[in-house]
């Protein structure tokens, strides 16, 4: 097999890695909430800027700056839940929408205005290792491996958990789970934390590999959207999945033509899947 | 004594639609007590306005002297009234077991979960046997029984049943009767409502009949199976 398909192939999963940590995150908000947060890559744009500034402007300790990155977005999350979500809760979809729509330009101009266009990189370098001729970045191989602890943890968590299995049973049946003694509001904002929680998290993975700028949520935000309706939206198992299918399609569409085509490739596959699942992938 | 359970002049509606008329109810502790009425009677609107699912309007309502009127949903678990919802209602995509769990969410149910579920294994040994399946694979009796197991695992001093035996097969209804004998026998008061108006006299202490919102009728379980009215009307007699 060719050494450079093979590379190819690899990176492709360990990109599908961080896709897969957001894919969750997106589908647990809508699977409970009922809610799609349109900013979420934005919300992601701001832990990065968080890890920015603590760590190459105010010297924190990397670690530290990735925690506080961490417990940072998870608030954040449930602000965005309090102030802009909760009054919308009953309104129609498409206004629902248009508030988390707005927040995306909100946070996009905002982070214009502050921070300017520049891109900005936090200036860790990390090795490339070599494995039998094969070169893996081990900044991705380390943001693959972060991101299925996260997954594992969160897994774990809805699995073991009282919290978790109301966080499950909300999404089979709304009503029903008050009469249980679940505090609806109570399990959408812990669900808001943890969205917001894997959000901090998949900004510290991507810091360690691109740079960032206000509207870097562009360029993986539409892609995750994408993941999590091919998985069908609010299917946790099938985002995940559909996460490491897009990032394949992506990777091996770039080695044999380029990067630019390989989008084109997984969203040509994306819609043409649509015509034919269109409830997505791992639809019932 | 103060009763268990007492609802006095509860009024309720669904936007500009009353359901409701000042029904006033009580139910002592220990006791069985149905609620019996045609279809469209308001009946299961009493059982969501006393757990709390729909908020009341108008009267007052208390168990065993404290005011729950008024109270959200999960907060009227606390006060130790447990409801087993029109259609079963389960967590279908959830196993048996988590579904139970569910049911002890609260905090002072969550202390004494292994009890609880032990009590109630012991109780519907079927539920042992299916604990890891999920609850939408069972059959309609099974998860009745799972059901009212998860109502109990909140250790509810009142249970309130809407329909146990609706879309259920005749012999099916005849267990899930039996199931309410053995959880009067375990001491709980119990609010019932059924349209399965023969069998739910024979399981009652007391009931009331309920038709368009209103209380029109109520006594002993004797009285009203003797009642001329109940049996043209309700039991086919």
């Amino acid at each position: 097999m060719d050494i450079y398909l093979l590379e190819a192939i690899i990176n492709g999963i360990l990109l599908g890695g961080v896709l897969a940590l957001l894919a969750l995150g997106l589908n647990l908000i809508f699977g409970v909430i009922d809610v799609v947060w349109i900013c979420y890559a934005d919300i992601v744009m701001c832990g990065m800027y968080a890890i920015f500034f603590l760590y190459a402007q105010y010297h924190v300790p990397l670690p530290l700056a990735f925690l506080i990155a961490i417990i940072g977005i998870a608030a954040l999350g449930i602000l965005v839940h309090l102030f802009i979500i909760a009054p919308v809760l009953d309104s129609a979809p498409i206004n629902q929408l248009l508030a988390t729509g707005g927040l995306l330009f909100f946070l996009q101009s905002f982070a214009t205005l502050l921070f300017g266009t520049d891109f900005r990189n936090i200036g860790v370098r990390l090795p490339v290792l070599e494995v039998a001729t094969i070169y893996v970045s081990f900044a991705r191989l380390i943001a693959f491996a972060v991101a299925l602890i996260g997954a594992v943890a969160l897994y774990v968590f809805l699995k073991r958990t009282y919290i978790g299995t109301a966080i499950r049973a909300i999404s089979q049946d709304r009503e029903i789970v008050g009469l249980m003694g679940v505090d609806q509001r109570r399990i959408y904002l812990v669900v808001s934390g943890i969205g917001g929680a894997l959000a901090g998290l998949a900004a510290c993975l991507l810091a360690l590999q691109y740079d960032v700028h206000p509207f870097i949520g562009n360029t993986f935000g539409p892609v995750i959207f994408m993941i999590c309706v091919l998985g069908g939206l609010g299917n946790m198992i099938g985002g995940f999945i559909a996460a490491f299918v897009i990032s394949q399609i992506i990777a091996i569409g770039g080695y044999y033509s380029s990067t630019e085509l390989s989008y084109v490739f997984a969203f040509t596959f994306f819609i043409v899947l649509m015509f034919i699942r269109p409830r997505g992938l791992f639809a019932p | 004594m103060t009763p268990m359970l007492s609802l006095a002049t509860v009024s309720a509606a669904y936007g500009s639609f009353q359901a409701l008329f000042g029904v006033s109810l009580d139910v002592a502790r220990g006791e069985a007590v149905g609620v019996i009425g045609p279809n469209g009677a308001g009946k299961t609107t009493l059982m969501r306005v006393i757990s709390g699912i729909l908020p009341m309007r108008d009267g007052t309502m208390s168990i065993e002297g404290r005011e729950i009127g008024g109270l959200p949903a999960h907060r009227v678990v606390e006060q130790g009234i447990a409801h087993v919802p029109e259609n079963r209602r389960l967590f279908p995509r959830l196993s048996v077991e988590e579904n139970l769990r569910i049911g002890a969410f609260i905090p002072s149910a969550r202390a004494r979960f292994a009890e609880q579920l032990d009590w109630v294994y012991q109780l519907f040994p079927r539920l042992k046997e299916r604990r890891g399946q999920p609850a939408g694979t069972m059959s309609g009796g099974e998860q009745q029984m799972c059901a009212i197991a998860r109502a109990l695992m909140s250790k509810p001093k009142v249970l309130l049943m809407d329909e146990p035996s609706a879309g259920l097969a005749p012999i099916v209804v005849q267990q899930v009767f039996e199931l309410v004998h053995r959880i009067r026998a375990e001491g709980l008061t119990v609010l019932i409502v059924e349209q399965n108006v023969q069998q739910v006299l024979d399981v009652v202490d007391r009931a009331y009949l309920l038709e368009v919102g209103a209380i029109k009728l109520s006594g002993t379980a004797a009285e009203l199976k003797g009642n001329s009215f109940i049996r043209e009307a309700y039991m086919g007699l």
